[in-house]
């Protein structure tokens, strides 16, 4: 049995099968179609539940949905968020101060759950970069700026995706 | 066709030709080299199924002239300890016999720089002489990963240079010559005259060993980047690294020609003793068909991708494992063989050895 098994290992080496057999997955993979994503030109698909940039958001009014509850500052588990409340002459709570600061972001996406009203989202968008130190704190202004930009995308987005 | 080209050098001194041609041959070689660094780098993100670089020039063709200019600007650094004057030797040593071994090379009947008797002994000696490169390197590094690294080289190169030179003696003893350009004659007829099949053991021996020789995965040990980074060439960068790139991938064509020219019929076509005998008379045709440089490129083309291939495709040898396979695989394999071959030699068994 031994002597059997030894024989039969000999013809499998010297006749180079296992070798061959390996170099025909290689070959095949040669042929093959690439999986590689040329990434400027070509991109992964997004779920429309993507947590990228983040965005506060207005009524279609153009009131501010931000009610300064601070249960996101609250619930976010990196302190990433600052926010400093007032009352406005009209009575309601706005938000004076509302910043992120980005290195300290996790992206997790309790904010944009915590949120009673919708108001702080996070986009699509995750290509961008700042060059100097400070730049990435993103304040109520900026957030205000790229949630205008996104509005379409962020609406959809939460009607398409089973948020509540 | 060759008439014309005669009577337009008949003015020059033979030598300065000589001279000329080398020059102009060492340029295409070194293109070829350069180019062969793209082509490692993308069949073998071919195989792994990816692009591989594609990003410089269309396809990538850019990427090696990318790649030159980034190293000729970047700084040579000599190590503290080093040796000064072996440490910038070393990279020569090792490119200079890649070249100079392509002077009895054949590309056609007519077509080589020198026509010398014992041209096998040349490339012998002249591949041998690589070593040399790896183990100063190792040597001038005042490293120990550089010198493990050479150790290791110059163990498993005096190892597989044995199983090497038998497989060259099977050869010999078939064509009854040491000049290379006989040898591929007595390999004419068809693509089963070529040795590759009556010293089938040895023609795989000799493709093992030149892999072995080349240091290319899987016996890489050399190099070893998970146990010694980079092994004999660690202290190198910039030109002196290059030249180390240069001449690994140099040599890698070289074996690639050899191998062609030993057990691949050389120039001979394929076609030949398949096609009727006025289909090489066609028109233009009957030049590509027939024997010709054409063919040595296309065969020695297949071997660099083999190379390749097999980097691709096998896991490295343990360092052990490869001087059993070496010492007690490859050289009984060749020593038995030669005996096989000296018995249907004796016997004069046609179609070969009649």
């Amino acid at each position: 049995m031994t002597m059997l098994k030894k024989i039969r290992n000999l013809v499998r080496s010297f006749t180079l099968s296992e070798l061959l057999r390996g170099m025909s997955l290689t070959g095949r993979r040669f042929g093959s179609k690439k999986l590689t994503v040329r990434y400027p030109e070509e991109k992964t698909p997004q779920s429309p539940r993507f947590r990228g940039l983040h965005a506060l958001r207005r009524y279609p009014s153009g009131e501010e949905r931000c009610i300064g509850c601070k249960l996101c500052e609250a619930v976010c588990p990196a302190l990433a968020i600052t926010i400093d409340t007032e009352e406005r002459e009209d009575g309601s709570r706005r938000t004076t101060r509302y910043d992120i600061d980005l290195f300290k972001c996790v992206y997790c996406g309790f904010c944009e759950e915590a949120c009673p009203v919708d108001a702080i989202v996070e986009t699509r968008v995750f290509e961008y970069s700042f060059f100097e130190r400070g730049q990435q704190v993103m304040t109520k202004d900026m957030l205000l700026e790229v949630g205008e930009k996104h509005e379409a995308q962020i609406a959809s987005d939460r009607e398409t995706s089973i948020f509540d | 066709m060759i008439d014309w080209w005669q009577a337009l050098v008949a003015p020059f001194p033979p030598l300065l030709l000589t001279v000329a041609y080398m020059l102009v041959f060492i340029l295409v070689l070194f293109a070829c080299v350069a180019y062969a660094t793209l082509a490692e780098r993308r069949v073998l993100g071919f195989m792994q199924v990816r692009l591989g670089p594609n990003r410089v020039g269309p396809q990538g063709l850019g990427q090696p002239i990318a790649d030159a200019l980034k190293l000729m600007f970047k700084e040579m650094i000599l190590p503290n300890d080093a040796d000064r004057f072996l440490f910038r030797t070393a990279p020569l040593l090792s490119m200079a016999p890649a070249l100079a071994a392509w002077a009895v090379i054949p590309f056609s009947e007519h077509l080589n720089f020198a026509d010398i008797n014992a041209g096998l002994l040349y490339i012998l000696a002249m591949t041998s002489l690589g070593v040399y490169g790896v183990i100063v390197a190792g040597w001038a590094s005042n490293s120990k990963y550089a010198l493990l690294g050479s150790l290791r080289s110059a163990a498993q190169i005096v190892s597989y240079e044995i199983a090497m030179g038998f497989a060259l003696v099977g050869v010999l003893m078939a064509s009854g010559s040491l000049n290379l350009g006989d040898i591929v004659m007595a390999q004419q007829g068809s693509i089963l005259h070529w040795y590759w099949l009556p010293l089938l053991p040895l023609f795989l021996t000799y493709l093992i060993a030149g892999i072995a020789e080349t240091n290319r995965a899987p016996f890489d040990v050399v190099e070893g980047e998970s146990e010694i980074v980079a092994g004999f060439h660690v202290e190198y960068s910039g030109m002196g690294f290059a030249m180390f790139f240069l001449a690994e991938y140099a040599n890698i064509i070289l074996i690639s020609a050899l191998t062609a020219l030993l057990f691949l019929g050389g120039w001979l076509s394929p076609l030949e003793g398949i096609l009727p005998a006025h289909a090489f008379h066609l028109p233009v045709i009957g030049v590509l068909l027939g024997s010709g440089a054409h063919w040595f490129i296309a065969k020695t083309s297949f071997f660099i991708f083999c190379f390749l291939w097999f980097r691709a495709t096998f896991p490295r040898y343990r360092y052990d494992q490869i001087m059993r396979l070496g010492w007690k695989v490859l050289l009984p394999v060749t020593l038995i063989w030669i005996v096989v071959e000296g018995v249907l030699l004796y016997l004069q068994l046609p179609p070969w050895f009649d």
